[in-house]
């Protein structure tokens, strides 16, 4: 399945009195590879949560190429194409890889409410392993999730989404809580399944680095709202963005002063 | 092909633990050995039900004994009205139990953890009170009485202890099967999905309610088989079937035998039966013993006998390796 297109549309969450989201509209074009970055509290992760369904927006609007989104089920959501893998790994801490990735395709084909065959079925056991093979799990493939390490288990939670082969999919920190060389080792990992499979990808993270290196494009959220949006030289010209957050380390020369 | 010889190779143990069960049983004679044989299908097969909720699905219900008992009275009421063959009932009793669960279930499953476990408790509860007023259906508070009659079909006499031992063993080894092989679907794999993370489940497109309420459903229908066997060995329907004490004592049967192995709660059943059959000889506050016992068992080993013995096992293979 090729990349789908995202947009948001005047997207507003209020938790009591806090706007988390703001009036957010956003384009991510069909295959494109985009970062949101923004400080602690911006309402990046809540932005994830709009979209996956997690939390239902206030107002506004969310459309997968096209058709309207907004407020479904997670699990419908999920079945329009939309995989979101998350900022501390969210498995199932009794199935090993090879077991996860197969119920994750199961699922998504809906043939869980299959009594009369074993798990998992051959042909869903080949398929798992072909994900496995492209996130380098195949290694792993009879360990048991809570017993992967912390790298591991985060990309075992990128597979899962990735085995829903979604149109798009929303990475929340894919290097959260790695050391430098593991994140690097990560991204690149990230950026060839991107490359392979080409869905519209999207990606929360902290790293200004790993961002300007990989990103297409970059919007920049602050206190829920979108501060600014462009290619990674435009948006480390800008010089809102660049007082705002990114300060005078990764602002281009000649635009920090 | 591993689909089709792993379900033949469950029938075969199945039919050989029958074997095995029914050449003694009917060489000896010994009637207490056919009583033994009785309740052990009766609360092995209510344990092994509520363990498709508790082990697979994660769902602990304290209810689970309005089934059982719905299961008892529902067969009960059929074969005294007459006219009713025992399989034709037991079907009737067991398509009662799963509307009865598909009802509850549709109110309970949607809450999670201890709100989940006090509904059911709460619907137990009204049901039992409902089984008490309606004194002209149900004999109120004596029960169903009477006597439950039980023509003899296919050459099978209910009647006849030995006939009801086998029969008991019979539908225990069926369910047996049955349960094994839902464990090991693709639909299992959806319980145990929502057992370890419901939320992630939803995310890869698993609909929490209806596989949850699914698991109620079939865990609800069993649990009425095992409430038909009963009204056939007492020969009636008595309201502490479905009073929260019953609950109780099928938890107890799985935290005694283990609820990450499947035939744990088989083990537990047994143990449990033993146990109160011997400390009932030996003195009255049974009660104290047998809490004792799931002290020392919570507190010192931290889960079931089974669970318990397989890990250790798993280690030493571990060790070696």
């Amino acid at each position: 399945m090729r990349g789908g297109r995202l947009e948001l549309q005047g997207l507003r969450r209020t938790f009591g009195g806090v706007v988390a989201t703001d009036n957010v509209s956003l384009d991510f074009a069909a295959g494109s590879l985009s970062a949101i970055i923004g400080p602690n509290g911006a309402g990046k992760t809540t932005l994830f949560h709009l979209i996956s369904g997690r939390v239902k927006p206030t107002s506004g609007r969310v459309l997968l190429d096209g058709k309207d989104v907004t407020g479904l089920d997670r699990q419908d959501i999920v079945r329009h194409g939309v995989g979101r893998a998350f900022q501390v790994a969210n498995l199932f801490p009794s199935f090993t890889v090879a077991e996860s990735l197969a119920a994750a395709i199961l699922t998504h084909e809906g043939c869980t409410a299959s009594l009369l065959r074993a798990f998992p079925p051959a042909d869903v056991a080949a398929r798992a392993a072909e994900v496995m093979e492209l996130c380098g799990l195949h290694d792993l493939a009879d360990v048991t999730s809570k017993h992967l390490s912390h790298g591991d288990q985060k990309l075992l939670d990128i597979a899962l989404a990735l085995a829903l082969d979604p149109k798009v999919l929303l990475l929340d920190e894919p290097t959260a809580g790695m050391g430098p060389e593991e994140r690097w080792r990560m991204i690149e990992r990230v950026h060839r399944l991107w490359e392979a499979r080409r869905m519209t990808l999207v990606f929360i993270e902290h790293d200004m680095d790993i961002v300007f290196r990989i990103a297409e494009t970059v919007r920049v959220l602050r206190y829920g709202a979108v501060l600014a949006q462009g290619t990674p030289e435009e948006v480390r010209r800008n010089p809102a963005v660049i007082k705002a957050y990114l300060g005078a380390e990764h602002a281009l020369d000649g635009d920090a002063a | 092909m591993r689909t089709a010889l792993s379900w033949r190779g469950d029938v075969l143990v199945a039919a050989l633990a029958f074997v095995a069960l029914a050449v003694p049983a009917f060489a000896l004679g010994v009637s207490s050995v056919h009583d033994f044989a009785v309740r052990f299908a009766i609360f092995g097969l209510l344990a092994m039900s509520l363990n498709l909720l508790i082990g697979t699905t994660g769902l602990v219900s304290f209810g689970h004994a309005a089934f059982f008992g719905s299961g008892a009275y529902a067969f009960g009421l059929l074969m005294q009205s007459g006219g009713w063959s025992v399989p034709a009932a037991i079907l009737a009793a067991m398509a009662f139990t799963a509307v009865l669960a598909l009802a509850i279930g549709t109110l309970c499953v949607r809450l999670s953890e201890i709100y989940f476990a006090f509904l059911t408790l709460a619907f137990q509860m009204l049901i039992h009170s409902l089984v008490i007023s309606w004194v002209s259906l149900t004999g109120g508070d004596q029960g169903l009485m009477g006597g439950v009659p039980k023509p003899p079909f296919l050459g099978i006499d209910l009647g006849d202890a030995r006939h009801l031992a086998m029969f008991s063993a019979f539908c225990l080894l069926v369910s047996v099967v049955a349960l094994r092989q839902i464990v090991r679907s693709p639909f299992g794999a959806a319980l145990r999905m929502l057992r370890d993370n419901p939320e992630r489940a939803a995310f890869v497109g698993l609909s929490i309610f209806r596989y949850r309420l699914a698991a109620f459903v079939i865990a609800g229908t069993f649990a009425g088989l095992a409430g038909v066997l009963m009204s056939l060995y007492v020969s009636g329907a008595f309201p502490t079937f479905l009073y929260w004490t019953t609950s109780g004592e099928a938890i107890f049967m799985i935290m005694l035998g283990g609820i990450t192995v499947f035939l744990g709660p088989l083990v537990g059943t047994a143990i449990f039966l033993v146990l109160n059959d011997r400390i009932t000889n030996i003195t009255e506050h049974h009660g104290l013993v047998m809490g004792s016992i799931l002290l020392v068992l919570v507190l010192g080993l931290r889960k079931g006998l089974l669970d318990f013995v397989v890990d250790a096992w798993r280690e030493r293979q571990e060790k070696r390796t």
